[in-house]
């Protein structure tokens, strides 16, 4: 059933997040550490062993692909709710201020990332690395 | 008769947020495949377009949370805001290989320390430039650029004035908007087109909604890795600003 899928998703984001909470707490801040990220792990995880042992149907699964193709919207609506008014009347200080820390977080992606594989992988072609990035090749 | 209209749709607001969501997808895949015959992905021109809705949504209300303000969008707040943002990331991870996670694991957590420290130094610089020297000032505005969280977590510790603390919030509020516009446009220039670079990029920004926004204008695949290490910023942000990055300025001035 297609609830099984979205209870299964809601139960990972819950355990999750009481995770990522009691860290903040053992650590004395008010704030979440990670509970967002625990919880994806512990989807990976649980959804992996389902499949292997074929207690994945179809209909669980498209529970959670609908909240997974509502990304793209949902981070449309949220981006509609941003307090963009105030953060360009926050004066020059707060504007160069992002703005910088922006610019230098882009510019050192590539300085961490080093020298990927990238050279074998451009030349197998784009078609090849969208394959590759595609997360139906988890269970190939 | 008008205000009857009004009323229904602040009373189903969440589905009518829906309606509108779907009518600005199709406004901005319809302008992405005329007008840029694709080059500009329609979920970045979504974006862009959503911006520009909450500033004219928060000019015309005056309130902080965009077009959400406006009573006949109100749904918007609920559909965008962090509930629902989270589940449908963590859904996004359905798939993933966790070996790729894996191998870039621990250059994804030195991307997170880097990412915090660098927001840090630039909100510092730049507050430093325009003539602070109080330490609890530096440390606060430092702390916005990291996010917009940990600016007013660090300025409430440290107990700097509510000045410098909306200050530090529209310093991060600028860098998560930033980020949405600016990551697909440089996506192509820093290499963000695989998992690890994309996990160094959560790492390295870390606010939550642009990384979310940014990587979704840039592609909707990136979107797991980038989360998983954007998660632990804000947390790691808190934990450092007021302590070790405030001692460090407090050394320096």
């Amino acid at each position: 059933m297609v609830i099984y899928g979205v209870a299964l998703l809601a139960g990972c984001m819950m355990l999750g997040l009481v995770v990522g909470d009691l860290l903040g707490q053992v650590l004395g801040i008010d704030a979440n550490l990670g509970g967002v990220g625990i919880a994806m792990l512990l989807l990976i995880f649980s959804t992996g062993y389902l499949k292997a042992r074929g207690k994945l149907p179809e209909a669980t699964v498209s529970g959670i692909n609908f909240w997974n193709a509502m990304y793209i919207p949902i981070v449309v609506a949220m981006a509609a709710s941003q307090n963009v008014a105030a953060a360009f009347s926050g004066g020059l200080v707060a504007l160069l201020g992002g703005a910088l820390a922006v610019v230098l977080g882009l510019a050192l992606v590539p300085v961490l990332a080093g020298k990927p594989a990238r050279a074998p992988v451009a030349a197998d072609g784009p078609a090849a690395r969208a394959e590759s990035l595609s997360p139906r090749t988890a269970n190939r | 008769m008008l205000q009857s209209l009004f009323d229904l749709f602040d009373k189903y607001h969440l589905v009518a947020a829906f309606a509108v969501i779907g009518l600005t997808m199709y406004a901005a895949y319809w302008i992405s495949a005329r007008f840029t015959r694709g080059k500009l992905h329609g979920s970045a021109i979504a974006i862009i377009l959503g911006l520009a809705l909450a500033y004219v949504g928060g000019k015309v209300t005056g309130g902080s949370d965009g077009l959400a303000d406006i009573t006949l969008f109100s749904g918007l707040g609920l559909m965008g805001g962090g509930m629902l943002r989270d589940l449908a990331i963590i859904a996004t991870a359905y798939g993933v290989r966790f070996e790729e996670i894996r191998e870039a694991g621990i250059r994804g957590v030195l991307a997170l320390f880097a990412g915090v420290g660098v927001s840090f130094l630039a909100g510092g610089l730049v507050a430093v430039g325009f003539g602070y020297t109080d330490p609890v000032d530096i440390t606060t505005i430092g702390a916005g650029a990291v996010t917009y969280i940990v600016g007013p977590v660090t300025g409430a510790t440290l107990g700097a004035s509510s000045e410098v603390i909306a200050l530090s919030i529209a310093a991060g509020l600028v860098k998560s908007i930033l980020t949405m516009i600016l990551t697909p446009m440089a996506a192509r220039f820093i290499g963000l087109d695989n998992p690890r670079s994309a996990m160094i990029f959560g790492g390295m920004i870390g606010t939550t909604s642009g990384v979310a926004a940014g990587l979704a204008a840039t592609d909707a695949r990136l979107v797991p890795y980038g989360a998983m290490t954007a998660t632990f910023y804000t947390g790691l942000g808190i934990l450092l600003a007021p302590t070790v990055l405030f001692l460090l300025v407090r050394g320096v001035f």
